[in-house]
């Protein structure tokens, strides 16, 4: 199974600041990985280095094979590689229908548009999944959190990508609707055949739902492995989770 | 030689006093966020007022000298009456509509104002010459210039070196700094900051009335000169960069020297080279040449 | 979480009526006009004449609005597009509408085409000075031009339409039929432009350029194709007042006109392709009697008029027409 994402050497220093220094990962295929750090530990960074936003300082980044490093956002989504934000990106004043066929449009407007899928099917089989039918044509602008940012991300996925970076699904959603809400994506993401790669403070929801952890620290990678092995290792704990937190890892049953 | 002083001179007056009009708009700019397109108006009723308590004042054969004062007195009254009622009676009621919204109230204010000044003082042209002939003239070399035009240049420098001075050095001055850089974070520390939007927008108003009574003797006072000035203010302030004190001294000194040269080497440029250089400057530098960084909002 | 924009609510059922039936609409005014035409007084067909000209030239400020940008300079292209049809006549000999209007826009549109590499960079109120910058410096250098009458500009006429010879009192009609039909072919060529792909990339660009970007649509060619579109249709609107009036001056550039195109883009709102041309229609018409009436405070009307329509109708005129309701 080849990489589908791969990051060499990537190095990103804002002046003094260092954001990212060494960072050497594969992503395999139809995999999902949990990226974990404290705030500013680089997780975003990488992020944002592979979807354009920012140019690494040196190293490369590979997507498919093909170098990506340094090519505008635009490209780079057009390519296959699709994200959702932190603070979710959507068109306020735009329903949440509307939303979608922007996104689904552009995307079949693209070189790697794969023949003929109809587009209202695919906006409703996007709204089915994230099940938003309630709120179809509310302005999403006014949507409540959780739902916008499930549009965030249904938006990403409108872009039919091959890899997916979420940042911070859950940030901002109540906890009994976080679980939910992973869930219903995961589900989404399943059927679509899609790696992800997505970036979580919350423990438990990355616990349950990745196959491997990264877990950054002051630009750099500093465990990464299988979720159990990653969450018990000393460093980890020392520096992303802290030793106060007690951590309930299996007790929901595996995800 | 001659030719290089004389352009070199024209220059800086003429910049003068767009500077005194420009550093009232970058400064209602950096504070409030509004391009402010009445403030042409403003200048014009500055040069009205200046005609009528000037002319008020010489038709009663008052000291010639005095009428100074009453080009003065002209500026700060409309100033403290006409600031005040804009900003209370109208933008109250529009702050935090989008910065585009805000930039077409000034100019409804200033379609009204440019009839209700007609109404006030009709449309025939008005002029108060003798302020500009009182001090007489001043050579160098072969080159005459009234000494008037000399004192406006000295007024404006007073006025730069002074609003320079009371930013920096006092309290009021630093509070309405903390307002240009940072609105919400002025507020949270709590800054009146619906005060300094008074104050400010007042002090901008009083500067383009004062740049309308420097000019009144030295033009005929007419419907029309709102229009043009501020478009040349706006020339200037964006070239200097909005909300920057320096950048308006710079973009009128650019802009005065520019138009200087184009009217003594190449007249047929000379309206068009103004605002070929805001262009350019634009095109170089999108925020102008000394703009105040804005805290960035993510 | 920002609120949705004030003016865009979501429409009620009324307004998705209206705009299903806008391309009727249309040619049922068009018919109407055509027939009526002849039977009009002189006054009612000019002002007609002039506010279906203006109205196509706020058409093309429409669009720039709903790209999220609002150009303070489109007098540029207005000014230019008059000239292209003046200096056809007045230098090459030139006297047919067909000819002139397509030098009107073929001129704004090479302009735009250029101009807008570099506006496409800019927003907001940089977007509004620069444009404002590159009009003045047309009405500058028009000024300065004695070839072309400087401050006073210069007349034409016209004796053809598209090779067709027109009679005196035919030539007349001949200009109003062309700008009816100029306005309505660029009211239905907008509507549809807007349900298209790139049309409705426009609101998006507005709302949220970052997500545009990140969709994999470009935001700059979006921009540059739609500034490249509303000069066009101001060089059209400029070259058809030019033959109306039968006159062209650099007054045509100087800020104050583009002034008045935001003016009455406000005042008309962006609910639909038919506003710009009601809120045209409306404008001349207040401006006309308000003129008439008081040369001193037609102005002061307009400010009034400008300021209430920002504080209580936020949408425009047009909100009247349509159904407005708050979403749950």
């Amino acid at each position: 199974m080849s990489a589908i994402l791969e990051a060499r050497s990537l190095n990103k220093s804002f002046g003094a600041v260092t954001a990212a220094a060494d960072i050497d990962v594969a992503v395999q295929r139809d995999s999902v990985v949990g990226l974990i750090g404290s705030n500013g530990a680089g997780k975003t960074t990488f992020i944002n280095m592979v979807t354009g936003y920012l140019t690494p300082t040196s190293g490369s980044i590979h997507y498919e094979g093909r170098e990506i490093t340094g090519m505008a956002p635009r490209e780079i989504t057009r390519l296959g590689i699709c994200r959702s934000f932190q603070i979710p990106q959507l068109f306020n004043t735009l329903s949440v229908r509307e939303n979608l066929e922007i996104g689904v449009s552009i995307a079949a407007r693209s070189a790697r548009a794969t023949g003929a899928q109809d587009e209202a099917v695919e906006i409703e089989a996007l709204i089915e999944r994230f099940n938003l039918s309630g709120y179809h044509s509310q302005l999403a602008g006014l949507l409540p959190e959780g739902v916008r940012k499930l549009l965030d991300i249904g938006m990403a996925l409108a872009g039919r990508p091959n890899l997916l970076l979420l940042d911070e699904p859950t940030s901002g959603v109540s906890a009994d609707e976080k679980f939910r809400l992973m869930d219903m994506v995961m589900s989404a993401l399943k059927a679509q055949g899609v790696t992800v790669l997505f970036v979580e403070h919350d423990m438990e929801i990355v616990a349950r739902y990745t196959h491997r952890i990264l877990a950054f620290y002051e630009g750099r990678i500093i465990a990464d492995g299988e979720p159990d092995a990653v969450l018990n290792d000393a460093e980890v704990r020392r520096h992303v989770i802290g030793e106060a937190l007690h951590l309930h890892q299996r007790e929901a049953g595996h995800g | 030689m001659n030719q290089v002083l004389a352009i070199l001179i024209d220059g800086i007056i003429y910049a003068s006093w767009l500077f005194i009009i420009a550093v009232g708009l970058t400064l209602i700019y950096g504070v409030m966020k509004i391009l402010n397109v009445a403030h042409g108006s403003l200048y014009a009723l500055g040069a009205y007022a200046a005609t009528a308590f000037g002319g008020w004042w010489l038709v009663h054969g008052y000291p010639p000298l005095g009428s100074y004062g009453m080009l003065l007195l002209a500026a700060i009254v409309v100033g403290l009456v006409a600031g005040p009622l804009i900003e209370r009676g109208l933008l109250r009621l529009v702050y935090g509509k989008e910065e585009v919204v805000l930039v077409l109230v000034t100019y409804a204010v200033f379609l009204i104002l440019e009839d209700l000044t007609k109404l006030a003082f009709g449309v025939d042209p008005l002029s108060i010459p003798e302020p500009y002939g009182l001090l007489g003239s001043i050579e160098f070399g072969d080159l005459i210039y009234p000494t008037y035009s000399l004192m406006v240049v000295l007024v404006s420098i007073v006025a730069g070196v002074g609003l320079a001075l009371a930013l920096n050095r006092t309290r009021q001055g630093k509070i309405l700094q903390a307002v240009i850089h940072d609105r919400e974070m002025a507020a949270a520390a709590g800054i009146n900051v619906s005060r300094v939007y008074l104050v400010t927008f007042t002090i901008g108003t009083a500067f383009a009335a004062l740049g309308g009574a420097l000019t009144a003797p030295t033009i005929s006072v007419q419907p029309g000169i709102a229009a043009e000035v501020i478009v040349l203010a706006f020339a200037v302030v964006v070239i200097g960069g909005l909300g920057s004190l320096g950048g308006a001294a710079l973009g009128a000194a650019i802009v005065g020297i520019v138009r200087a040269w184009a009217v003594h080497k190449w007249p047929e440029v000379e309206l068009f080279s103004v605002y070929a250089v805001m262009a350019a400057v634009l095109i170089m530098r999108p925020k102008g040449l000394f703009a105040v960084p804005e805290a960035r909002k993510i | 979480m920002t609120p949705p924009h004030r003016g865009a609510l979501r429409q009620g059922a009324r307004a998705h009526w209206l705009r299903e039936r806008t391309p009727q609409i249309l040619i049922a005014t068009l018919v109407v006009l055509l027939v009526a035409g002849p039977f009009l007084p002189k006054w009612a067909m000019f002002m007609l004449n002039v506010s279906l000209s203006w109205g196509t030239v706020v058409l093309g400020m429409m669009l720039l609005m709903r790209t999220g940008l609002v150009s303070f300079g489109q007098g540029l292209y207005y000014c230019l597009g008059a000239y292209a049809a003046g200096v056809l006549y007045a230098k090459l000999g030139v006297a047919d509408i067909a000819v002139m209007l397509l030098a009107s826009v073929a001129v704004s549109g090479a302009v735009a085409g250029v101009l807008g590499l570099l506006l496409a960079k800019y927003r907001d109120i940089f977007f509004a000075m620069l444009s404002l910058a590159f009009s003045m410096i047309l009405f500058g250098l028009l000024v300065k031009t004695s070839e072309l009458g400087s401050t006073d500009g210069f007349g034409l006429s016209v004796a053809s339409l598209a090779g067709i010879p027109l009679t005196a009192g035919w030539a007349r009609y001949a200009v109003f039929a062309t700008a009816v039909c100029v306005a309505f072919c660029s009211a239905l060529g907008m509507q549809r432009y807007l349900s298209s792909h790139t049309g409705r990339l426009a609101g998006a660009i507005r709302d949220n350029e970052l997500r545009v970007e990140y969709m994999g649509a470009s935001v700059r060619r979006v921009i540059h194709v739609n500034y490249v579109i509303s000069a066009s249709l101001a060089g059209l609107g400029g070259g058809l007042v030019g033959i109306t009036i039968g006159h062209v001056d650099p007054e045509m550039a100087f800020w104050t006109t583009s002034g008045e195109f935001v003016f009455i883009a406000i005042l008309s709102g962006t609910g639909s392709v038919l506003a710009p041309f009601l809120g045209a229609i409306v404008f001349e018409t207040v401006r006309s009697f308000a003129y008439e009436y008081s040369p001193n405070t037609w102005q002061l009307v307009l400010g009034i008029t400008m300021l209430l329509v920002i504080l209580f109708l936020p949408g425009g005129l047009w909100s009247v027409f349509t159904r407005w309701r708050k979403a749950a």
